[in-house]
């Protein structure tokens, strides 16, 4: 296991130089002069002389790949243009933000989509499984927008269970250690926060699950009816397991993989900020901080946010690598 | 048995569904936190978050909603107008000439950090922005430059005594006292800024307003409370006061209805029904200091020629427009300014809808079978202008009814602003809201030759209109300043080099229970006054 670790931490090192490039390539790759297009038309050639060399562009372009890579490595992402702020200073309330929605709707459409897919599969062509599927279908091709408004008017509205929107009770805030809010309430043992929190997180992590819970679920039941099919099932439930512990242990096991893929890439996505659940829900995420970024030009912050949600996305799959492992121990042997 | 099973493990699924929502419905009451008997926390939702809360760093008008509650300047608008009042100056005195203006600044006043307001601070204040630069200051721009420019209309502020500042100009600028007004200019604590310097200044502001800064998590809320030492006895009356960000304005409507919020802005007009018939809500209306408008780059063809522009404001029906996408809460714009601005011309008259007239009038020009060009249509619902695409199509299907085949283009936000103070598009819309309720603030702003480049994207010159426009911005007598930019405005509608389309009346919403909000044209509202009943 060590070693098939080592070789896929390894293998990352090339993914993240790659990126690095594409992402410094993204600010050189605007047309015309980049201190020009940041500073605006009613710049002075004074302002644009500094900025430019404030951003390094009177340099040989390696010179200013390896400023970059040094800053990055001394944790320097940049000042944001709009706020006037150190990036690393601003960026982790809305990283938080984000990582908190994520893991709750990840929890739920892993939870409520695997289960669906294999309950469908364990009765396939039952009554479950049709409605099951049926729902998956209208679930991929949702629209989010139209489902969060639904959701508000449903459960704020009408019966007035859950807040509309944010993630606090704005008249009594919580006080924020990490900006987990979760873990926020819970170190405080502030149990009514915490339940405040969690209550805000419904309504956006439902509708931010729905895509991944369908796509799940559909991955699941057709994964699992192959696996269902095969000989070794059969051996099982001739020796007399029950019906439970060959679905739920060794077909589960063994049809993991693609699931375990399919997981792993949504959530990928949801990190990548989900505008539209975090617009609809005035969720203030690491989407939305990038969003305005682009409507406000502010490159320094685009740059870091691509940086920052592109590097997530690798070492998310570079965990559900090493989850396979874990999953199907015939993978850390292969090369 | 199968059968029996599934049931069984749905079931299942379903019951730990519900104990998770459940758990939590419980303890909603409590946790939405309005148990309190009286209410004094007011939660206002917008639709962005500031960018500074240090007013002169900025010219965006979600900042100055904020920091108008926190700072205060010399000079105030009137209630719903901008009309001058007196603000941290008790009067003022301009000499004969024009070029001295002596204020009395009150003695009551102190920073939210207890240090004393006067004169020596209204000087330290100025002499800070006068010797800052565009990147630091941009809005600077009201008074002609920095220290040192060749246009800069203030030479000097001094301290006479205690609480008497005098200031003395280069050359007369007629709005100098309205300038003075601009939320941008309000009166920073001399002690704060020194000891926090410029970029930390902008997160923990400290002016002399009746709320103090409290904590700003960003792009989601900032929270201001009571100044509890503001000088004038029984305001504020709020306890606090929180400005909470919600991007979309249906979610901004859902969370009023449900008592998140108290009050908002940016409401759709196509919402006004649903609110009015809810009778806990209740509807406010900003008076407009807005134009939305089509306008033509007057450097390309075929809209060089004066006669082609007026035949394609003949083609356009304002009426239609504002009945279809304003809910009736705009009136036709027939000048670039609306009419609660001083000087507004009302004897124009406007190119009256006439395809028969825009036909002719094409003829005229040498197009007697139209063209094919762009109309590049706004990309985000602006106060001015909420539904671009849809109002471009309205146009373009009545240009191509005189021949003009229009392509209707759009582009991200950023990106229209830039191309279009570039001069790319041959015909685009956009809009403007009034700063400082000035018409120098429109009329010159937007349609002089000095502010091509900038915020006159038609890259319409006419030297006739500068020279009026010039005087005007000179001339301290109010009546002979009207008559110019009367004038000014007759040069406009002749040459057509825009064709204005309406003048929109913001729509707020709020709870029923919120009394004493006065909403101001200029979009920055006052708190002091405002209270539930």
């Amino acid at each position: 296991m060590l070693s098939y670790t080592i070789r896929r931490l390894l293998s990352v090192i090339p993914v993240l130089i790659g990126m690095t490039i594409i992402v410094f390539a993204i600010v050189r790759a605007i047309p015309g002069d980049p201190a020009q297009v940041i500073l605006g038309q009613r710049a002075t050639a004074d302002a644009i002389a500094s900025l430019t060399k404030e951003l390094g562009l009177d340099q040989p372009w390696y010179i200013q790949y390896f400023d970059y890579i040094k800053q990055l490595f001394s944790g320097d992402l940049g000042t944001s243009l709009r706020t006037k702020t150190p990036i690393m200073e601003e960026v982790w309330p809305y990283i938080a933000a984000t990582l908190e929605l994520t893991f709750v709707a990840m929890l739920l459409a892993v939870f409520i989509g695997v289960n669906a897919g294999i309950i469908s599969a364990w009765f396939s062509n039952s009554w479950f499984d049709y409605l099951a599927m049926v729902l998956a279908l209208i679930g991929v091709s949702m629209p989010i927008f139209w489902l969060g408004l639904m959701e508000q008017w449903a459960f704020s509205i009408q019966l007035g269970w859950l807040p509309t929107s944010g993630r606090e009770n704005i008249r009594d805030p919580i006080d924020s250690i990490t900006n987990l809010y979760l873990i926020d309430t819970l170190i405080q043992g502030n149990f009514g926060q915490f339940m405040t929190a969690v209550k805000h997180l419904i309504l956006p992590s439902v509708a931010l699950a729905t895509i991944p819970m369908a796509i799940i679920a559909r991955m699941t039941r057709s994964t699992m009816l192959e696996v269902m099919k095969s000989d070794f099932i059969r051996t099982a439930r001739a020796k007399g397991v029950s019906m439970f512990w060959v679905v739920y242990k060794h077909s589960l096991k063994n049809a993991f993989i693609p699931v375990l893929t399919v997981i792993g890439l949504q959530t990928g996505l949801l990190l990548g900020g989900a505008i539209l659940t975090e617009t609809i829900f005035a969720w203030p995420g690491i989407g939305r901080y990038l969003y305005d970024a682009i409507n406000y030009r502010d490159y320094p912050v685009i740059q870091s946010g691509i940086l920052l949600i592109a590097t997530a996305f690798v070492f998310i799959n570079l965990i559900v690598d090493l989850l396979y492992a874990l999953v199907d121990p015939r993978i850390k042997y292969s090369k | 048995m199968k059968k029996k099973l599934l049931l069984a493990m749905v079931s299942i699924m379903i019951a730990s569904l519900f104990l998770a929502a459940c758990s939590s419905g419980d303890e909603e009451t409590k946790g939405s936190g309005e148990g309190d008997n009286k209410k004094d926390s007011l939660v206002y939702g917008r639709g962005g978050d500031s960018t500074s809360l240090d007013p002169i760093t900025t010219t965006e008008g979600e900042s100055y909603k904020v920091t108008i509650n926190i700072f205060e300047t010399l000079l105030t608008y009137g209630e719903q107008d901008t009309t001058l009042h007196p603000g941290l100056a008790e009067e003022w005195e301009a000499s004969e000439d024009g070029l001295t203006y002596t204020l009395k600044l009150r003695e009551d006043v102190k920073f939210h950090d207890g240090t004393d307001f006067n004169a020596e601070a209204v000087v330290f204040n100025f002499e800070r922005w006068m010797n800052g630069n565009d990147e630091q200051f941009p809005y600077y721009s009201m008074f002609g430059g920095y220290k040192g420019d060749e246009g800069h209309v203030i030479k000097e502020v001094k301290a006479e005594d205690e609480y008497t500042v005098v200031f003395t100009l280069n050359r007369p600028q007629a709005p100098f006292l309205k300038n003075l007004a601009m939320s941008c200019f309000g009166i920073a604590s001399p002690t704060a800024l020194k000891e926090q310097g410029d970029d930390n200044f902008s997160k923990n502001p400290v002016g002399t307003g009746p709320f103090k800064f409290v904590e700003w998590k960003a792009n989601d809320s900032i929270v201001l409370e009571k100044n509890e030492d503001y000088y004038v006895d029984g305001q504020p009356k709020l306890n606090q006061l929180i400005f909470k960000v919600i991007p979309d304005n249906s979610t901004r409507l859902n969370s009023l209805s449900t008592g998140e919020i108290d009050l908002m802005d940016g409401v759709n007009p196509t919402d006004l029904e649903k609110i009015k018939s809810d009778s806990n809500l209740q509807t406010i209306e900003r008076p407009s200091m807005n134009v939305g408008y089509l306008g033509f780059n007057v450097t390309k063809k075929p809209y060089d020629n004066a006669k082609v522009r007026q035949a394609l404001s003949h083609a356009v029906d304002k009426q239609a427009i504002i009945d279809s996408f304003y809910s009736g809460l705009a009136v036709p714009a027939k000048n670039p300014m609306p009419d609660s601005i001083e000087g507004y011309n009302d004897e124009i008259s406007d190119y009256e809808y006439d395809l028969d007239k825009a036909k002719k009038l094409l003829a005229e020009a040498g197009y007697p079978d139209g063209f094919k060009s762009e109309l590049w249509a706004i990309p985000v619902a602006r106060p001015y202008i909420p539904e671009g695409n849809k109002i471009a199509q309205v146009i373009q299907e009545s240009w191509g009814k005189i021949g003009v085949d229009v392509e209707i283009k759009t582009v991200d936000w950023a990106t229209y602003l830039d191309q279009a103070a570039a001069g790319d598009y041959p015909a685009y819309m956009l809009g403007w809201t009034g700063d400082n309720g000035d018409p120098d603030n429109f009329l010159y702003t937007l349609l002089d030759k000095d502010s091509i480049g900038s915020n006159n994207y038609s890259h319409y010159a006419n030297d006739k209109l500068h020279d009026v426009l010039i005087e005007a911005q000179t001339e301290v007598d109010q009546e002979k300043r009207n008559e110019l930019y009367k004038q000014a405005q007759e040069i406009i509608h002749e040459d057509a080099p825009w064709i204005p389309l309406v003048h929109s009346t913001p729509l707020l919403a709020a709870s029923a229970d919120v009394s004493g909000f006065v909403p101001h044209p200029t979009g920055s509202d006052y708190f002091k006054n405002v209270e539930f009943k």
